[in-house]
């Protein structure tokens, strides 16, 4: 319809479109899917099929060698992970705790400092360049960064702790240590994330009905509970569902501070970080995948459950 | 609605205290990549020591990372290059037609866990010997600039009025013609704010280097552990390497400061 009829609706035009050689036409005509299908292509190649794999992967036994035979064994690699409460189940602990108080903090903190910056005034422009840039540093260089940090003997942590005559601690190198110091520069770098996300919601917001219930008496925290957070869920929402994501699949500063396996005790072994050792420390492919299939089933779930009050609060 | 002037006092306190928290433990950084190791371990030399270059020396000259430089950036742009190439034209197509089916087939790569494409990504790679070599880094690279292009230009795509590829029509143009002509050329900021947020994932990415690349096609990220041995490590050169690595993408971030804003946010508030 569009190429042929457009002649008649201008007919300023009609002489470009005689000469339209027929392939042009051709192309006019079928542009949705010549637009979408290299970039459909791409995504089938490299994401479906290879996912397809990991999913028959997750049935078979396939170990040491990619091109190794490997044997159909049904849900078999299923039973063994999901009874195994030596990693697996304290990897999604770990996994779960990670993402739980990172974004807890990191959106408490991230509202303050959005609230903080809501209104115009000097000096703004600082505050948002030094917010900007945890986000843009390079993950691994980050987690290197606060390795020299934290280290307990020369690290400036503990030099800090001895001014004001607290001990040193132990940080990333302590077995119960490691992950909340994980968490903590995890918060560091996302919060302004979650900072940006949650201003660009409340400058999008409407005077009115702050004014109104200003007119009406209420406190700071009364507006804010009553009129700004309820018309801000959306937002909220969304960026409890970009950062979640993420941070269920941290691996970069991880690996970074603690190596392979999540430390020598797996005191930070995520679910990222134990299918990654599976797969390419002790090359057990077929359990690996199990672990990922589950992995991705997780973070399916959570995202199915964020979404879900999200059209429940829509409501 | 003007704050009072209590609200203003704590405003300033807790800003600053919020500005120092993020930006010392960086300048703590950077120091530490001017100190000798000597330095290092020395408390009383915390803030006022002599600088040296030598960390810089040893990162650009014994560490080979020139080489390693060049790497990334190639990398980078190449993946960006092509990210875009195949993204925008997508991206136009799934907004105008709301083709939202296919979108969230794309946008679903930003759930799955990198991990699990490596295993097949290696064997099939390995078997065309292509492992280690620079196009299956870039390959590897778009699965995670081509799904945050398409988002962010989906977006920028549906709030650009129709009206105008439609008096374009009128004017003679074909639809394809309207796209190039006219959609494209407006579509300049959305295209930079993609391509620069696709040029900083990629230049952070860390895990598929780790595993696809060689010694020579290694990128920044997968360097710095060169810095990393099993009984030491050499505070000076990781510092300084982390920095080489860092401060880049922080200089062009203060001057792209507005695009990587509008591109993190870009959705947010549709709700």
């Amino acid at each position: 319809m569009p190429a042929v009829t457009a002649p008649e609706r201008a007919p300023r035009g009609a002489s470009v479109m005689p000469d339209t050689p027929g392939w042009a036409r051709w192309a006019n005509d079928h542009r949705k899917w010549l637009f979408a299908a290299p970039a459909m292509a791409f995504v089938a190649a490299l994401i479906i099929f290879p996912l397809a794999w990991t999913g028959y992967l997750s049935l078979t036994d396939s170990a040491g060698s990619v091109r190794a035979e490997s044997e159909f064994i049904g849900f078999g690699n299923y039973v063994e992970v999901l009874t195994d409460t030596d990693r697996f189940w304290p990897a999604v602990a770990r996994t779960g705790a990670f993402t739980g108080v990172a974004l807890f903090f990191e959106v408490v903190l991230g509202m303050a400092v959005a609230l903080l910056l809501w209104r115009p005034f000097r000096g703004e422009k600082w505050v948002r360049v030094a917010i900007l840039l945890p986000l843009v540093a390079t993950p691994v260089a980050v987690g290197m960064m606060w390795r020299l940090i934290f280290d307990p003997n020369i690290g400036l942590a503990n030099q800090a702790l001895g001014w004001v005559g607290i001990g040193p601690q132990p940080w990333l190198a302590g077995q119960h240590t490691a992950l909340p110091t994980t968490i903590f520069i995890d918060i560091w770098q996302w919060t302004p994330m979650v900072v940006l996300i949650l201003l660009a919601g409340l400058t999008s917001l409407s005077d009115e009905p702050q004014e109104a219930a200003m007119i009406d008496g209420a406190s700071a925290w009364q507006r804010f509970r009553h009129v700004t957070l309820p018309l801000l869920m959306p937002t909220v929402i969304v960026a409890i569902l970009l950062r979640g994501i993420d941070a269920l699949k941290t691996f970069d500063i991880l690996y970074a501070t603690k190596g392979r396996g999540g430390g020598s005790f797996h005191e930070v072994e995520t679910l990222n970080v134990y299918a990654y050792g599976l797969s390419f420390d002790y090359n057990e492919y077929g359990l690996s995948s199990t672990v990922l299939i589950l992995f991705f089933l997780i973070i399916i779930g959570s995202m199915w459950a964020l979404t879900a009050r999200r059209k429940g609060a829509g409501r | 609605m003007k704050p009072r002037t209590g609200f203003k006092v704590f405003r300033t306190i807790a800003l600053t205290v919020v500005v120092l928290s993020l930006v010392a433990p960086l300048i703590w950084m950077v120091a530490a990549s001017f100190k000798t190791n000597v330095d290092i371990y020395d408390s009383a030399k915390a803030l006022v020591f002599t600088p040296t270059l030598d960390n810089y020396g040893t990162v650009l000259q014994q560490a080979n990372y020139v080489q390693f430089i060049v790497n990334s950036l190639w990398v980078a742009f190449a993946a960006t290059a092509l990210s875009l190439l195949l993204g925008v034209p997508a991206a136009y197509s799934m907004s105008r037609f709301n083709m939202r089916k296919s979108a969230l087939v794309v946008l679903m790569a930003r759930v799955i866990p990198g991990v699990s494409l490596l295993v097949p990504w290696y064997y099939v790679f390995s078997n065309l010997r292509m492992v280690g070599g620079f196009s299956v880094l870039i390959l590897s690279h778009m699965f995670v600039s081509l799904p945050l292009i398409v988002y962010i230009m989906m977006g920028f795509f549906d709030g650009l009025p129709e009206e105008l590829e439609e008096a374009a029509l009128v004017d003679g143009l074909t639809h394809i013609g309207a796209f190039r002509r006219i959609t494209l050329p407006l579509s300049v900021p959305g295209i930079a704010t993609a391509g620069i947020l696709s040029f900083i994932f990629s230049w952070n990415n860390f895990m598929f280097a780790l595993v696809l690349s060689g010694a020579d096609t290694k990128t920044l990220p997968v360097a710095i552990f060169d810095f990393v041995g099993y009984a030491s490590i050499d505070w000076g050169g990781l510092m300084a390497a982390t920095t080489v690595v860092t401060l880049p993408i922080m200089v062009i971030a203060l001057f792209v400061q507005r695009y990587i804003v509008s591109g993190l946010t870009a959705g947010a508030t549709k709700g």
